[in-house]
């Protein structure tokens, strides 16, 4: 049985008076789609290999490359359109489950952007960051603090363990294996810079990275891939992960040609075999499950450091979140329904969770009619893409933001959203040492900072607009926010009102 | 249109206050000359005072003062006070006639003390018991409003120019040992009179001019701890967050004004360690507090008055002293109009706390 | 002085260096009239076998054979320590290239004189386009000592 062919959704445009016949995009091209014919004398590209990764759009010296939607297209059918039918090709082709990455491309309501800002006029003067001190530090964890003094009267320090960011902006989970060593230290040593975290993911932590161990945050996942003592040791805090937002409900899976020599030290699973882990945590079946598990975590790192738990922002998530306010966490993360990954399969990542702006509007507005929202700090993520979702999110409710797509397009990443495939062309989403050589860290770290500190500085213009000059006073701060295009249930549940009502 | 507290009204005011620090009585009569010459810092949309030391017959009493729309809710109110309280005194505030001041509701006046078998049932200690039972008129009845609930110590308020309000309450007929006064400015309001200031707590009451930007951050977080602010003023919520931190976490009022204005982290690091640590453990331990945005408040207490600017300082503010007498206001000329002469008279930093308590055998 | 140095860790073998280099010593206006030219650059992509890349290109050698071997004096050091040639005293013997341990001087388009990386200072670009284009800094300019 032969596949039915289905034409590529982009193609490759070649300007062939510019085209030079350097040949870098044949070269460059881990998908084979570039090569010089001898009949013709010139370059040509089978777009049927592209994904659109735009890396010999990039690196063409006279660019004369471009890719474009392509134009072939069945009957026109609202119902059954393109994307619908081709994907009902490619399963009857191949009996699979469709795999895709990156986070959900659907055409849902971004909330984000249904979101407005206030700022100062009159009554209240705006500030100006540049020549007053506009302070973006915060330290997560709980606050629940009960005064004690000491025999001279000075209150003690009685606090749990924190964390505290110079920027309220830190890195999310992304494994080794499913990025790879470059891209993981590229993470690292920006945080490091930066004065904010980045995160293990579920593949442990390479002993190289062992020294940025004071902005690590390892994550402690259904499969413990990488877990052990000194693993835990090694960072700053630990993240139990209950869920991911591109994929609730079912656990990881690395393919096992991502899973290299090093890979597999570091994960602890055998090379080129497929690492899956576990939709649930076998030992965590209900909530005083998970408090064991938290307490085991303190117990093991001697309750020096902060513990998170990590959920998927789905529907009953409010309760949830409040069930783990009360488990001994201290920082919750919640991941939106748009948030990545390296390989969800389509329908899921796609149809299951909700929007991260409502799971946040929600969990902090239960937490604080329960009065225990001082037992956590919340972290968001699940597509945070530009300082102004930051500060929508922190107006909200949140402490601080995760993001990793918003990172992985610093680092170079066009979401061509095949890294399932292990092939990446920009050396992130892949164990391929060509490959993997293609992200020199000394540029993705700069340019990871680049973007954090832009967005930091974005984030104090807004606020200092408002009148604000410190990220503190923003926090839940939901009056400086306003709705635009939003029904009176959406409304509600963000907690915010309409645009032109007033205070 | 709504009334206060159905909506938020920035406001700009002029605010003024003065203590005899050796607990002297003084009438009123000198915040209302003082608050005269801020005239143009008001516009008539609300007035009111706060007075310690002016109850010496019922000094153990809570002295509460209500608004009453009609006599409907003071019925109701009034029965809901019988089952919380003895009442040892109580009638009509007595005012002056005034063309300026109109509309004015039911004022009244009680002098309570706790129920002794219901405090005990409570299981609350009774300044936590006064305060539910001042939440729960407030939240509950319809139309009644308790606006002071201090022990020795009275707040007067109505809508009207400051120097009215003064005259209608015939404040001339109290002396306290500490006044404080307030001049609204809001920029849109019908105009009600529980909106105006001060506002006050038990026996705290703040005076403040300014529009604080983290008003909704800081409304959000104290109304986890019981608090409901009802009024949506940034005075209300103010006076929740000292109630809150120096009644209920029992801070210093020196940390309780490092909470709130708290010092800058690139001053912090220059501290002293003893210090450093101290405020950075305050800043950790009460982010959600810190007020952001303009403000000058007079916080008035049993011992005392604290005058404290943002951190920034964006609302003036200066204080002077005269022998045991201490001023603080919006302007000097407040102060020069009472007292000519001062010992000494500067404007203190933004989030510097100044404050002036009773001397010696005075304390409360 | 400053070099041109190559971090093989971080060559890809995109060979962008040499069409850089040639158009940085072309005198064309833009890259893509080297459309249909050849093209004699200056620094040159080794590719291994074993996926391993590596840029080379004049090393300014303290004791530099080609400026030794040169029989016409058409090369030499200049002030800062640069090798340079002088091409109108080039008698293209070719000594130079056949001397060169790292294969970094060449016959220069037309067959009829000897050619070597001058660091870009005879050009219009004034510092290395080759550096200036690396996507992946694998080329840098430095002074090492």
């Amino acid at each position: 049985m032969s596949d039915i062919f289905i034409y590529p959704e982009y193609e490759v445009v070649r300007d062939r008076d510019a085209c030079i016949g350097c040949r870098v995009c044949e070269r460059q091209c881990a998908n084979e789609v570039h090569r010089y014919d001898e009949v013709l004398g010139r370059m040509v590209a089978d777009s049927t290999k592209c994904v659109n990764c735009h890396r010999c759009v990039c690196l063409c010296p006279t660019h004369a490359l471009k890719i474009k939607k392509s134009e072939d297209c069945y009957r026109d059918n609202a119902n059954w359109d393109y994307q619908t039918v081709n994907e009902v090709y490619r399963q009857a082709n191949s009996g699979g489950v469709l795999l895709s990455s990156m986070g959900n491309p659907k055409p849902f309501p971004i909330y984000w952007d249904k979101i407005l800002i206030n700022a100062s006029q009159v009554t209240n003067p705006p500030i100006d960051p540049l020549r007053e001190p506009m302070e973006t530090t915060v330290y997560l964890g709980k606050h629940n603090n009960e005064i004690e003094r000491d025999g001279n009267g000075r209150i003690k320090n009685n606090l749990a363990p924190q964390l505290k960011l110079k920027v309220p902006v830190m890195f999310s989970a992304m494994s080794y294996g499913s990025i790879s060593y470059n891209a993981h230290e590229s993470l690292a040593r920006a945080a490091s810079e930066l004065g904010t975290f980045y995160n293990t993911g579920e593949g442990g932590l390479h002993k190289d990275f062992y020294r940025y161990g004071a902005n690590t945050i390892v994550q402690v996942a259904s499969g413990r891939f990488g877990v052990y003592k000194d693993y835990l040791d090694a960072g700053a805090a630990i993240e139990i992960k209950m869920g991911q937002g591109a994929k609730p409900g079912i656990g990881g899976h690395l393919p096992g040609k991502k899973i290299s020599a090093s890979v597999s030290e570091t994960r602890m699973t055998p090379q080129g075999i497929d690492a899956i882990s576990p939709a649930p945590h076998h030992d965590i079946y209900s909530i005083e499950d998970l408090r064991q598990l938290i307490y085991s975590l303190k117990e093991a790192t001697g309750y020096k450091k902060p513990v998170i738990v990590k959920i998927a922002a789905v529907h009953n998530c409010a309760a949830i979140a409040s069930g783990i306010a009360r488990s001994g966490a201290d920082i919750i993360a919640i991941d939106g329904f748009r948030g990545g990954t390296g390989a969800a399969p389509t329908r899921i990542r796609d149809n299951v969770g909700i929007p991260i702006e409502l799971a946040l509007a929600s969990i902090d507005g239960r937490l604080r009619h329960e009065g225990i929202r001082n037992n956590v700090s919340l972290i968001v993520g699940g597509s945070i893409r530009s300082a102004a979702d930051v500060v929508k999110a922190i107006a909200l409710g949140a402490d601080a933001c995760y993001i990793a797509t918003a990172a992985v397009l610093a680092m170079g990443c066009h979401l061509c959203r095949t890294c399932n495939q292990g092939k990446c062309n920009w050396g992130i989403a892949t164990q391929q040492p060509d490959l993997v050589k293609r992200l020199n860290p000394d540029i993705a770290s700069k340019r990871l900072v680049n973007l954090v500190s832009a967005w930091n500085h974005e984030i104090q213009e807004i606020m200092g607009g408002m009148g604000i000059n410190s990220i503190e006073a923003l926090r839940g701060n939901r009056l400086m926010l306003r709705g635009v295009g939003l029904n009176e249930t959406e409304l509600k549940i963000l907690g915010i009102r309409h645009a032109g009502e007033s205070l | 249109m709504l009334k206060e507290g159905e909506i938020r009204i920035p406001a700009g005011c002029a605010i003024s206050g003065v203590i005899d620090r050796s607990g002297k009585r003084m009438s009123g009569e000198c915040m209302i000359k003082s608050i005269a010459t801020m005239h143009d810092r008001s516009n008539g949309l609300g007035g009111g005072f706060a007075g310690y030391g002016i109850y010496p017959d019922f000094k153990d009493f809570y002295a509460l003062h209500l608004f009453y729309d009609d006599t409907l809710c003071q019925a109701e109110t009034e029965s809901y006070l019988k089952k919380h309280f003895e009442i040892a005194y109580c009638s009509a505030i007595q005012t002056r006639k005034m063309k300026s001041i109109t509309n004015e509701p039911i004022i009244f006046r009680y002098f309570v003390s706790p129920l002794p078998r219901k405090l005990e049932s409570s299981h609350l200690d009774e300044q936590e018991y006064v305060e539910k039972c001042v939440m729960h008129v407030n939240v509950e009845i319809k139309g009644a409003y308790v606006f002071s609930s201090g022990k020795n110590m009275g707040i007067f308020k109505a809508v009207g120019y400051p120097e009215d309000v003064g005259e209608f309450y015939r404040l001339e007929e109290y002396a306290g040992y500490a006044w404080t006064c307030h001049g609204r400015y809001p920029t849109n309001t019908p105009g009600w009179w529980g909106g105006a200031h001060p506002f006050g707590l038990l026996n705290y009451s703040i005076v403040h001019n300014g529009e604080i930007s983290s008003y909704d951050a800081n409304r959000r977080y104290i109304e986890m701890f019981g608090y409901k602010c009802t009024l949506k003023t940034d005075t209300e919520v103010i006076t929740y967050i000292f109630d809150y931190l120096l009644r209920k976490q029992k801070l210093t009022l020196r940390e309780a004004a490092h909470v709130v204005a708290a010092s800058f982290w690139s001053t912090i690091e220059t501290q002293e360690p003893e210090q450093r640590d101290q405020e950075i453990l305050l800043r950790r331990m009460f982010p959600s507090l810190l007020i952001t945005g303009p403000f000058s408040i007079i916080l008035g207490y049993e011992n005392g008055l604290m005058a404290l600017n943002d951190r920034l300082k964006l609302r003036s503010m200066v204080v002077a002293e005269k022998g045991d007498k201490a001023y603080m206001a919006s302007e000097e000329c407040a102060i020069r109009v009472i007292e000519p002469e001062l010992d000494k008279i500067y404007a203190p930093a933004g989030g510097e706390p100044v404050i002036f308590e009773l001397k010696g055998e005075n304390v409360q | 002085m400053k070099r041109i140095y190559v971090n093989e860790q971080w060559c890809l073998g995109c060979h962008l260096c040499e069409y850089e280099c040639a158009f940085a010593n072309s005198n064309l206006k833009e890259m893509y009239h080297l459309k249909g030219k050849s093209i004699f650059p200056k620094i040159h992509v080794e590719d291994a076998a074993d996926g391993i890349h590596y840029a080379v290109n004049c090393r300014h050698c303290q004791e530099a054979i080609c400026v030794k071997s040169c029989i016409a004096g058409a090369l030499s050091r200049d002030e800062n320590g640069m090798v340079v040639i002088d091409q109108n005293k080039c008698v293209g013997c070719y000594t130079c290239v056949l001397v060169c341990p790292f294969g970094a001087v060449m016959p220069a388009e037309g067959g009829k004189v000897a050619q070597k990386c001058e660091l870009c200072t005879k050009n219009a670009c004034g510092t290395p386009n080759c550096v200036a284009h690396c996507p992946n800094n694998a080329i840098v300019f430095e002074d090492r000592g």
